[in-house]
């Protein structure tokens, strides 16, 4: 062999060309920020829109987030797609308790984040009334590219979150 | 009835029966659509004999919902109203009931025994108006939750009173 022999060297300059330190959370963050499982809890059109963000032409896999899985044992991105109605809430809430730890949620469209037009009686005001949210996506529905930009928010918020419980993140409220 | 209802009456609906007649308030046509407005206590009369008069033959129901005129800009009756859509398939034609309620005593008497499709359309009407419908097999609440309390589609209920619903409901006895 020629003189790029691969021998064993302990040497600190040789040890910077194969392993780097970080702190055990960054890594941690690292790993969860790139392979999220996402559960997609569809009740109208945005449900649509996050089909064409899966698809192949927007591709999330991109992201690390395509294995959709349709248990909230299975997951830990749970995405509310669309109008939860005030009969749905103990369901929606039931899901999210569901999820293991640790866990994430993205309110997809302007119904899920705050009723949207449904200002009435039959519509939740926004899924926060119950459950914690961690990325609002705006948009009646959101373009597939609007999606994905609340998923790198996620993934922002993933790698500065450091390793910490969602229900410490948030006091869950009523 | 008025004479130019009697007019009106015999040339859309000839040969009505004397106490198919005295039941009719009014009559009104638009469009080529009649209108009857009769009075509550003559509801299943009239409506048995246009389902089974072999010249009528109304035998499909099409629709049947509340109205609630409250502060309504042209006066009516009374308060409430239930309507009915009638259709002949045998005459290819469509006929509208209207039975004007008070808003002391807003009870009517049930037609699901005459079409299937009223008992769901009733209890609709009793979850969303509270019509009350005499002799209904099952009238509970079809659409709001079982917690809900009111009738949110009366005016004067308030469009922000939102009720949440603290656990769900039972998938049986809907």
């Amino acid at each position: 062999m020629s003189e790029h022999s691969l021998t064993v060297s302990s040497s600190e300059e040789d040890l910077k060309n194969v392993a780097f330190t970080t702190r055990l959370e960054d890594f941690v963050n690292w790993g969860r920020k790139n392979s999220l499982w996402p559960l997609p809890f569809g009740t109208a059109c945005c449900a649509i829109e996050y089909m064409a963000t899966v698809g192949s032409h927007y591709d999330i896999s991109r992201f690390g987030a395509e294995v959709v899985r349709f248990s909230p044992r299975q997951a830990d991105c749970l995405l509310v797609l669309g109008t939860v109605v005030e009969k749905m809430g103990p369901i929606l809430k039931q899901i999210y308790d569901q999820m293991l730890e640790p866990k994430w949620v993205m309110a997809v469209g302007v119904c899920a984040s705050s009723g949207g037009f449904y200002r009435a009686y039959h519509v939740m005001q926004g899924i926060d009334n119950i459950i914690p949210v961690d990325v609002y996506v705006p948009g009646c529905p959101p373009t597939p590219e609007g999606i994905i930009y609340g998923l790198l928010k996620l993934q922002e918020k993933i790698t500065k979150g450091g390793i910490v419980r969602a229900r410490d993140r948030y006091k869950i409220a009523r | 009835m008025q004479e130019t209802d009697i007019k009106l009456l015999a040339n859309t609906l000839p040969n009505l029966p004397e106490n198919i007649q005295s039941q009719i308030l009014s009559v009104e046509e638009f469009k080529g659509e009649t209108t009857l407005i009769i009075c509550k206590e003559g509801l299943r009369t009239v409506i048995q004999f246009l389902k089974g008069d072999p010249h009528c033959r109304f035998d499909v129901m099409m629709d049947l919902f509340a109205m609630d005129y409250l502060n309504y800009e042209i006066a009516q009756p009374e308060r409430f109203a239930v309507v009915y859509y009638l259709v002949s398939l045998f005459q290819t034609r469509r006929i509208r009931i209207k039975v004007f309620l008070s808003e002391e005593d807003p009870t009517v008497d049930s037609i699901h025994d005459l079409y299937k499709a009223a008992n769901w359309f009733e209890r609709e009407a009793w979850d969303l108006y509270g019509i009350l419908f005499n002799e209904h097999p099952n009238l509970t609440r079809i659409l709001c939750h079982s917690d809900f309390v009111g009738h949110p589609l009366r005016k004067d209920y308030p469009s922000d009173q939102y009720q949440r619903l603290k656990t769900a409901i039972p998938s049986e006895g809907l």
